[in-house]
């Protein structure tokens, strides 16, 4: 859910609205979110799936210091989704283990 | 390679004072910070700080902010974003990650405002999505301008946790209960006080058993603390939740300091491990300074005083401005600003979150 009406803070007008891929799929988001609040912002908590024990994982710290919410963009493993300004037309993979370098292959 | 007379690592409130007083007296100054906006945690305070009027109090921290960004301009401050500092040398050579690329930088005098972290609670389902720091969710809807989650939990109930469930209610949501294992409220009165007008219960002696969910949270399990903080068996009660804010402190953020050598010292009331400094913010190794939360959690207005300490220790040190009478009387105010600041609660009165 989106915070639009604001006691203290201006109207969250409407930026411009973008679409990114997840796994493939088209998402809506807005000029100036993060990856994960975009992802958020659409009912996704997950962000990755650890390499070990295939568990779930999602923000937990926002301000790009605590790595929990890493995921694939455009072919890049491990980028810090929280800290990170989701761009129009970009591909973002949940991430599954460490990811794969698809960029350079 | 570049070289400079000053660099400040990290441009929130304490890196940003620094440097501006730094200039003030000539430093050129540069900051290094490694995200993509300047002003730290600044930004997602949208309270009105305490303190005295000449410490910006009554200012709402965004516009405190915003001051200081204007201020840095005026005075010609260069801050560099996507800067991530990975390293410093025996020779005062910062490694940095310059947007993506290996560069570096040496300094004369580096002044260290790396700030903090937020701790974390560990408990079985602590790591499930949903499960977030107090700061996180902060973050999420004053900045961001989304809402962690429908259904909140706080854990913790020090400054952090009664301000930041505020901010969530501004937001549009009402946070179910706020938990602490604290036989008392631990943030201030006027704080709780909002709080408790706003219906939202504070629970106390009970923390955290386990989080339940299978991808995300979904139930939340307390249960009750004796005196000692151990669980009194058969005490269980839970909450339908999809988000568990963690306001339970923070850790000052010295990897820098420790990478070099600085001595550090364990007080457990400022946070944990921080790096030793003197009456000029020097560290133990001569050209290494450092300021704010990293040397010691308390306030935003104690990080900007500590700060201008630092700075103007600098511009003092590399020559800017003689070491006499005048010039040491202007480190004594920034210091009785800092005692009239800390009065009242001690030094690191504001730690449990």
């Amino acid at each position: 859910m989106r915070v639009i009406h604001h006691p203290i803070l201006n109207e969250n007008r409407q930026n411009k609205k973008i679409t990114f891929y997840l796994d493939g799929e088209a998402i809506e988001a807005m000029e100036g979110d993060t990856i994960a609040s975009a992802l958020l912002a659409n009912g996704r908590k997950v962000c990755r799936y650890t390499r070990k024990n295939n568990e779930p994982r999602g923000i937990f710290c926002s301000i790009g210091r605590c790595n929990d919410c890493l995921v694939t963009v455009n072919g890049i493993p491990n980028v810090c989704s929280c800290v990170t300004p989701v761009k129009d037309g970009m591909n973002i993979k949940i991430q599954k283990g460490n990811g794969e370098w698809e960029a350079l292959t | 390679m570049r070289k400079v007379n000053l660099v400040v690592v990290g441009a929130g409130p304490a890196g940003l004072s620094a440097s501006i007083e730094a200039a003030k007296h000539g430093v050129k100054a540069l900051v290094l910070d490694e995200n993509h906006k300047p002003g730290g945690q600044l930004f997602k305070q949208i309270h009105k700080f305490f303190g005295s009027e000449q410490q910006m109090a009554g200012t709402r921290g965004y516009e405190i902010g915003t001051k200081l960004l204007n201020l840095a301009k005026e005075y010609g401050v260069e801050i560099k974003l996507n800067n991530r500092v990975i390293g410093i040398d025996d020779h005062n050579t910062l490694a940095i990650i310059d947007n993506h690329k290996y560069s570096e930088i040496r300094a004369k005098k580096i002044i260290l405002c790396c700030g903090a972290t937020e701790k974390p609670l560990a408990f079985p389902g602590w790591t499930l999505p949903g499960v977030m720091g107090a700061g996180a969710a902060q973050t999420l809807v004053n900045i961001h301008r989304v809402v962690p989650g429908e259904k909140i939990i706080m854990v913790g109930s020090g400054n952090v946790g009664l301000i930041v469930t505020y901010h969530l209610l501004q937001a549009g949501v009402k946070v179910k209960a706020i938990i602490d294992a604290s036989h008392k409220i631990t943030g201030y009165g006027v704080h709780a006080a909002k709080i408790k007008r706003a219906g939202i219960p504070i629970i106390l002696r009970y923390t955290v058993n386990r989080a339940m969910g299978t991808n995300q949270v979904e139930k939340v399990e307390l249960i009750q603390v004796d005196k000692s903080f151990n669980k009194i068996p058969c005490t269980q009660i839970s909450f339908d939740v999809d988000t568990i804010c963690l306001a339970v402190g923070l850790s000052p953020s010295t990897e820098l300091a420790r990478m070099i050598g600085c001595k550090l010292y364990y007080h457990p009331k400022l946070g944990g491990y921080i790096p030793m400094v003197n009456q000029y913010m020097q560290t133990t190794i001569e050209d290494i300074y450092a300021a704010g939360d990293m040397t010691g959690i308390e306030e935003a207005s104690i990080a900007m005083e500590e700060g201008r300490l630092a700075g103007l220790a600098c511009a003092i040190s590399l020559g800017y401005i003689s070491d006499n009478a005048q010039s040491q009387k202007a480190l004594e105010n920034i210091r009785s600003n800092l005692s009239q600041l800390r009065m009242g609660n001690g030094k690191g009165g504001i730690i449990n979150g």
